[in-house]
């Protein structure tokens, strides 16, 4: 498997990055040798084995319904880049 | 049902449609973190670092809702998985601050299920749900303070949703309201969703195709996102439905994309084209191992369930004497069946519903009252029923005796009692009036005897009148008409 110039800026697109046009070819490359490296799991024989979703094979421990964070507005938003009455604020996004 | 058909000049058009409805499970804390979900609270308060999508933070699920899923999972009838999965949703947005929501997605929490429903002419109709599975909610993104910025409260980033999938089973916007209605009324009842469509803690997108009637092909479907009323969700699929006969008859094509419904003009317009549709990268989410459910934790949650509206309609039906559309009426909210299973106990249950639905509605509405701050007590409105079945008091007194416990909440016995209403059941009393009655009008009396019959009621009318409506009815007419020869 092999992508291409448009697989890779669409996948940038999704990523939200931003490759310009003269990396484009250097990062197609960098793909391909990883997807290269991938594929050599393929010479593994997978048939009737079930997908492996985790590496740890811990079972997933549940946490009780109680209350036992908020009320930190102002370390949540201590970072943000601009904030007003309480809120985060950023570029109008309507879709 | 009679069938929902799109008929033109040039030929007649079969809807189909299936929805995706949000649900915020109801727990104290958020699905994957120990913030509160309680709802209007000040802005951002209610998140912690793991909602706020900070660094190094990892999630951990909330015991309750996964108990709440699997509850409502065995109220819809359906396959509750033992085993189950959660996955990343990748998207960018302002108000989902991980830039991933965790769901499910190739292993739900719940399977194949269904649920009847009932349709205004008296049938029911199955409609079967695909799946079932919980995730999390984003925030609330506020555009209309400023022209140029969005706003973000991320109280509601975190909080549990439960996604219920239905086939597309739906051939009418009826079905679909019938559908929501049902939903709604099953969820109230296990308390795991409020069902609250204005508050926006049910929400519905509606897909809709269309295809000539008789074919069984499928189409092209398009997605209306977020649909917030029961009414809106029918207009949508009625006024989409059209759309997709226009198009088609006018020789074009419908492309798959996400509208929106806009109830001021009834009308859908486009959102989201296919080409710039989500391509979402789903992949097993690292930081939570599979979920699985043991058969002791499926079977407790078996037992703790609650007779739903379909049983209990049933149980009204045959062991309270109720017809099916009143069982079904009563049964939709699970506060009305309650008050009147306790207002109906011991007694004639078809009366008791006849007040309930009748005269007592009406108070409600017209006091613009929740049945839970009802003046009206169950146990004076089962009081008040017994008696007029005793003959304590006729029908007609018992709705002056109505009014009176709406304005005061007093028992209606006291009432009776206080304001002498007693029914008049004495014969010698009731012969006194009926003999003045006939002494004061020698010239009815006389018509009637000339065979002028229909005077009867006027008599019964006076004779009422001169007891102020306290004398038995029955026992008027049988003396009159012993009396009159």
């Amino acid at each position: 498997m092999a992508v291409d110039n448009d697989t890779v800026r669409r996948i940038a697109f999704l990523a939200r990055l931003k490759v310009e046009q003269d990396k484009l070819e250097e990062t197609k490359e960098e793909f391909n040798k990883i997807l290269a490296w991938v594929e050599e799991l393929g010479e593994v024989n997978t048939d009737n084995v079930e997908p492996l979703v985790s590496v740890n094979n811990e079972t997933l421990t549940l946490r009780q319904d109680e209350v036992l964070s908020g009320h930190i507005s102002e370390e949540i938003l201590a970072n943000a880049p601009a904030k007003e009455y309480g809120y985060f604020v950023v570029p109008k996004v309507v879709e | 049902m009679a069938e929902y058909i799109i008929e033109t000049e040039k030929g007649k058009w079969e809807v189909i449609c299936g929805l995706e409805i949000h649900c915020q499970i109801i727990s104290k804390s958020k699905i994957f973190s120990g913030a509160s979900t309680e709802f209007g609270d000040d802005v951002n308060e209610n998140v912690s670092f793991v909602d706020a999508g900070m660094p190094g933070m990892l999630p951990t699920l909330n015991m309750e809702c996964v108990h709440q899923a699997v509850k409502t999972g065995l109220g819809l009838n359906a396959v509750i998985n033992k085993y189950s999965e959660f996955s990343r949703k990748n998207y960018f947005y302002a108000d989902l601050p991980q830039g991933y929501q965790i769901t499910q997605f190739v292993h739900p929490i719940v399977g194949e299920g269904a649920i009847d429903i009932d349709l205004a002419d008296g049938t029911t109709k199955t409609i079967r749900i695909e799946r079932m599975h919980i995730e999390q909610d984003a925030g609330k993104s506020i555009h209309d303070i400023d022209p140029k910025k969005s706003f973000i409260d991320l109280n509601r980033a975190g909080v549990g949703l439960m996604e219920i999938v239905t086939k597309p089973d739906f051939r009418a916007p009826e079905e679909a309201g019938a559908f929501l209605r049902k939903l709604r009324s099953i969820l109230r009842y296990l308390e795991t969703c409020d069902g609250n469509m204005d508050e926006g803690s049910m929400r519905c997108d509606v897909n809709v195709s269309v295809r000539p009637y008789g074919s069984d092909e499928l189409r092209t479907r398009c997605e209306m996102k977020n649909v917030n009323s029961v009414k809106f969700v029918m207009q949508a699929i009625e006024s989409e439905a059209k759309r997709h006969v226009e198009v088609y008859e006018n020789g074009g094509e419908i492309c798959q994309e996400t509208r929106q419904f806009d109830p001021t003009t009834l009308s859908t317009k486009v959102m989201r084209k296919k080409e710039f549709a989500h391509d979402y990268r789903y992949f097993p989410e690292p930081d939570l191992p599979p979920l699985i459910l043991s058969d002791d934790f499926i079977a407790k949650i078996k037992n703790e369930l609650v007779e739903l509206p379909d049983a209990k309609k049933v149980r009204f039906v045959k062991d309270l004497g109720l017809t099916p559309y009143d069982a079904m009426v009563i049964c939709e909210n699970k506060e009305v069946a309650q008050f009147f299973e306790k207002a109906a106990a011991g007694r004639d249950g078809k009366k008791v519903a006849n007040w309930l639905m009748g005269d007592f509605f009406a108070m409600l509405n017209k006091k613009n009252l929740d049945i839970k701050n009802s003046p009206v007590s169950a146990e004076n409105l089962g009081k008040l029923v017994d008696l007029i079945s005793k003959d304590v008091i006729s029908g007609k007194i018992a709705k002056d005796v109505f009014e009176i416990m709406a304005e005061t909440g007093e028992n209606p016995e006291d009432i009776v009692e206080k304001k002498g209403l007693k029914q008049v059941t004495d014969t010698s009393a009731i012969e006194a009036i009926i003999d003045l009655v006939i002494s004061q009008n020698p010239d009815n009396v006389a018509s009637y005897k000339a065979g002028k019959v229909n005077l009867m009621g006027w008599f019964v009318g006076q004779v009422m009148k001169q007891s102020q409506g306290k004398a038995n009815p029955a026992m008027v007419n049988k003396l009159l008409k012993d009396k009159l020869g």
